[in-house]
């Protein structure tokens, strides 16, 4: 493989190779199991630990609840919806979100780097005020309430499609962006037409990010509750909001651990699944030789145009929904009122701290589960990133890829739950730690860095670490010189992305922010559970001001770290 | 290779010059941890915006001071006192720094200071009491609780008590957490059971008697458990809410009671929420089933239905979008609410809501001992807190709900647009716990939910 292969080739007159080699193992091993050994203590241990509650009847494990759960058809039937909704709002979502990766990641137009962060404004939007916005606009009373879609599938699927079309396109756009087109062009000189090489060759080398950018669509998709619960109007049920029933409201342990199995089962099936698609298109994507040779605008091109305006324009009136309602004064008329209101503690001191101070806090966990998101995640790239000759140390290689995802695809209910009976004692009593919310963040993140940056790394030419390594570059060293560099804008995309995730994040962190330390999210959602114009104007605002911030910090991130740059050649 | 090699290295040296990144982000990290780990500790990280919001030239020294320390503890080892006092905020600082008796400073005017300290800085006449002879004590509570800072801060000065303040989300997650947590309780006190899940923790056996004297005026009416292990602070009726104006302006004479609800003049006109996902929604359920009796309610909902009744997953989507009286993209000028919803919805001095006092079912907020309490004795002065005048007072304001003390005076607006039910239905709690799953069970197959 890499540098070991070109030191030992070189034969064994250069034995400090071997040392920096062993140093190199042992270090790689440190990367991945760092990493994992936080996966097992922050997540597999609380959740297993909620499991054995459910499953253990007096110290005997007790498994008839699976028959008893899964002998009611209602149950049956959750998890067919389940993976329908989840794989459709993924499908939809690369099906718009590649051409829009096409047109913001490969070709240059004024108002590129706005639009991208405007289309992943979304992301950062509350779930209760994206399904509340949907609501508006399809209820019957509502501007599009003739369209008949309120309470429908369809509507959970657009709602999805909204706030995860942004992880589609930055994905995917990530890859595209560094894609070699010398061999596109090469299939089109050779007389395949466009739509065949895009298929053949394309479509194939972003292989990886593809079924990367599905799979996190599905995961979230498949555990999303909010937008669920309120445009499904509690009738359309998943296996999360079902999970959340059980717990939440029976606090029934036995039928809520074996939804959760379920739950569990369904998505180690998926990730196996695409581990195996991913083994299969795995060709090493090569990086772009930044020799761009002027292409006239194709059909290609304005299909993607096409359906990228459509896309957009549906963004914005969204957005538009929530900003013109946000806009709307107490007392009838427009104005600036409600975002004025966000520097008081609100009607009779409901929000506990003004919006502002609440901002802090969520910029503050942000940044830290960003940070630490970025740092796992790289370092867990430049492991996942090798290929280790041995058959078994790919497959664990592959293992540990998949496990990461895992945090994506579990209930928030299960995991907060687990939390609380596990990390109960010291060492690990971290129940009512401030630290808690940016750990949660982080982990929700950390699979989207390693999504963003591994494609990359993987793609780097070995050549050139070979050359650096061979030149007498110790393997730090040649990550530094050639890796980083290379990378540098995907780890700064990543970065801004896990950012504002992290910003959003509202599943866990409601779980765990106290009342008297809530983050916007937080404060958005306690907002806008009371009566009163005031309030729901305010909550509303605060959701636009979160989301403009996001776009802010994107569009900041990259300009910092170059994404939006292209890389000089090599 | 040699090029290669030539090419690469100029281009490092400048990466390395210009960012120095996992230094930086170190660097960053740390900061970051240490904002984090510390800013529970009333003063320190947060403290800029505290004391901006604090009274004037004061700098609140005294609870920096404690708090910092406190902070240090936390983010460094997570002794079981440390952690506990972690998440929530401090509520007090040290008894010290609450010495200040009301100030100018009056602490609820210092919004900012909410983020961490509860307590007023200290004004000029610093003058210590009794330091923390009655402990700290932890108050698990619900994501709705909400009070005046200068009352908690009166209350640690006179008590000797240092009130931690932990929320963990709606009523039924704390309960269901403080179920969970029995062996090693999140606090010492709780606060926000309601009759609905009032069961579900008493026979779980998490909560220890302690009958408080100042019970007897009021609480006493609600007491659920013969060994007052819960006891009563508060209440809300949730009832229909009917948007005046949309039937003043349709000339249409509003509903009155749960039959009117059925009959062909408002058809189309009331949405709920489903009771398997919102408390408000199996509030109304247990109100019909209440009025029309165990037998008779499936048959009153199959009515509802074919009237036309629409079910929202919760109070938010009902009543911010589907109620004419909350959104202009309204349809349905019939919502279930809060009997305390209307005063929100003045407009020139009137009402433009109300509640049918006639569909009403009664939410009884308790509070209780925690049973493994670390300082039972400073629980029970926190109960008696919340059955205290000064509390009682303020609970209409700070949480939308009503005073289970008598004599206590309502607000103006409340007396006004918010009366009670005469006559609201309520359910055993017993009941409630060993039927709620059948009884949503049951009420989702005949809606087809």
């Amino acid at each position: 493989m890499t540098v070991a292969s070109s030191v030992s080739a070189a034969g064994p007159r250069e034995r400090p190779g071997d040392g920096w080699r062993w140093l190199r193992r042992v270090g790689l091993v440190l990367l991945a199991a760092i990493p994992t050994a936080a996966l097992l203590v922050f997540f597999c241990y609380p959740v297993l630990t909620l499991l054995g509650r459910g499953l253990f009847v007096d110290g005997r494990l007790d498994l008839s609840a699976f028959g008893d759960v899964f002998a009611r058809p209602r149950m049956r039937s959750l998890v067919a919806f389940t993976i329908w909704q989840a794989a459709a709002s993924a499908v939809l979502c690369l099906l718009l979100g590649i051409p829009g990766a096409y047109l913001l990641y490969r070709k240059r137009f004024p108002g590129r780097a706005v639009l991208r962060a405007v289309l992943t404004m979304p992301l950062v939007l509350p779930t209760v005020v994206v399904a509340l916005a949907f609501k508006i606009l399809l209820t019957p009373g509502g501007p599009l309430g003739s369209w008949g879609l309120d309470e429908t599938v369809a509507a959970i699927l657009a709602a999805h499609v909204f706030l995860n079309y942004g992880m589609v396109v930055r994905t995917v756009g990530s890859s595209w962006a560094v894609l070699d087109d010398r061999p596109l062009a090469a299939a089109r000189s050779l007389g395949a037409t466009p739509l065949r090489a895009f298929l053949t060759v394309t479509l194939p080398a972003l292989g990886p990010a593809i079924t990367g950018a599905f799979t996190m669509v599905f995961l979230f998709c498949a555990t999303s509750f909010g937008i669920v619960l309120i445009l499904g109007a509690g009738r359309l049920n998943t296996l999360e909001t079902e999970i959340y029933r059980q717990t939440q409201e029976f606090l029934d342990l036995r039928t809520a651990a074996v939804l959760s199995i379920a739950q569990l089962v369904l998505v180690t099936l998926l990730l196996v699944v695409v581990a195996a698609l991913r083994r299969r298109t795995d060709t090493t994507q090569r990086l772009d030789s930044g020799v761009r040779r002027p292409t006239r605008f194709g059909l290609g091109d304005a299909v993607a145009a096409v359906v990228t305006t459509l896309v957009a324009l549906a963004f914005l009136g969204v957005l538009g929904t929530l900003v013109l309602r946000s806009l709307r004064e107490p007392g009838g008329g427009f104005g600036l009122a409600n975002y004025a209101a966000l520097g008081t503690v609100g009607q009779d001191n409901l929000m506990l701290v003004p919006a502002t101070t609440a901002l802090a806090n969520s910029l503050r966990a942000a940044a830290l589960a960003a940070v630490l998101a970025v740092i796992v995640g790289v370092a867990l790239s430049v492991v996942l990133a090798r290929r280790p000759r041995s058959r078994a140390a790919r497959r664990l290689l592959g293992a540990v890829d998949g496990f990461m995802m895992l945090p994506l695809g579990v209930s928030a209910v299960t995991v907060g739950f687990g939390f609380l009976i596990a990390l109960d004692s010291p060492p690990l009593d971290l129940r009512s730690s401030p630290l808690l919310v940016p750990i949660a963040q982080a982990l929700v993140a950390l699979p989207l860095v390693v999504r963003m940056v591994l494609p990359v790394l993987r793609g780097i030419d070995d050549r050139l670490r070979q050359a650096a390594a061979s030149a007498g570059a110790p393997p730090l060293r040649v990550w530094w010189t050639v890796d980083l560099p290379i990378a540098r804008r995907a780890f700064g995309g990543a970065a801004a992305f896990a950012f504002a995730v992290a910003l959003g994040e509202f599943g866990a962190t409601s779980f765990l922010a106290t009342p008297q330390r809530p983050t916007l999210p937080v404060l958005i959602a306690r907002l806008i559970g009371r009566p009163g114009e005031l309030n729901t104007g305010m909550a509303l605002a605060a959701a636009v001001l979160l989301a403009l911030l996001c776009a802010l910090v994107l569009l900041v991130v990259e300009a910092v770290s170059g994404a939006n740059a292209r890389i000089g050649g090599f | 290779m040699n090029t290669h090699h030539r090419q690469i290295r100029p281009r490092a040296k400048a990466v390395r010059r210009r960012v120095g990144w996992p230094a930086a982000a170190l660097a960053v990290t740390a900061v970051l941890l240490a904002g984090c780990g510390s800013s529970d500790g009333s003063g320190s990280s947060a403290g800029s915006g505290s004391s901006a919001g604090s009274g004037a030239g004061t700098t609140g020294a005294p609870v920096t001071s404690n708090g910092a320390g406190t902070a240090g503890d936390q983010a460094g080892t997570s002794a079981a006192a440390g952690a506990d006092a972690s998440a929530a905020s401090t509520v007090g600082g040290s008894s010290s720094a609450a010495a200040g008796s009301g100030g100018g400073a009056t602490a609820s005017a210092g919004p900012a200071s909410a983020v961490s300290s509860v307590s007023s800085p200290a004004p000029e006449s610093v003058a210590p009491v009794a330091p923390g002879s009655a402990g700290e004590v932890t108050l698990v509570t619900h994501d709705s609780f909400n009070m005046n800072k200068k009352l908690i801060a009166d209350f640690e000065k006179q008590s000797g008590v240092k009130l931690t303040v932990l929320a963990q989300g709606d009523a039924g997650a704390m309960t269901n957490k403080l179920v969970l947590t029995k062996d090693n309780p999140l606090g010492d006190v709780v606060f926000g059971i309601d009759n609905t899940f009032a069961s579900r923790a008493l026979d779980a056996d998490v909560l220890q008697p302690y009958a408080s004297a100042a019970a007897a005026n009021g609480a006493d009416k609600y007491a659920i458990d013969d060994s007052n292990r819960l006891t009563a602070v508060d209440y809300g009726d949730v009832c229909v809410n009917v948007d005046h104006t949309w039937f003043t302006n349709k000339k249409l004479a509003e509903p009155k009671s749960y039959d009117d609800l059925t009959k062909p003049e408002y058809k189309d006109l009331l949405v709920v929420q489903s009771p398997a996902t919102s408390s408000p929604g199996l509030a109304f359920l247990l109100g019909t089933m209440s009025a029309k009796g165990s037998d008779g309610w499936q048959d009153y909902w199959r009515q509802l239905k074919a009237n036309g009744v629409k079910v929202d997953a919760g109070w938010e989507d009902a009543y911010t979008v589907d109620f004419t009286g909350g959104s202009e993209t309204g349809t349905r000028p019939l919502v279930v609410s809060y009997a305390s919803s209307p005063p929100s919805t003045v407009k020139d001095g009137k009402a433009t809501t109300g509640a049918l006092l006639n569909t009403c079912f009664r939410q009884v907020e308790y509070t209780g001992v925690l049973a493994g309490a670390k300082n039972p004795d400073g629980a029970k002065k926190v109960v008696d807190f919340l059955l205290s005048k000064e509390f009682q007072q303020a609970l209409p304001e700070q949480m939308y709900v009503y005073p289970v003390t008598a004599g206590v005076q309502l607000p103006a607006e409340w007396a006004k647009f918010a009366p009670v039910a005469d006559k609201p239905a309520t359910v055993d709690p017993q009941q409630i716990a060993e039927n709620r799953q059948a009884w949503i069970g049951e009420w989702s197959d005949l809606m087809g939910q």
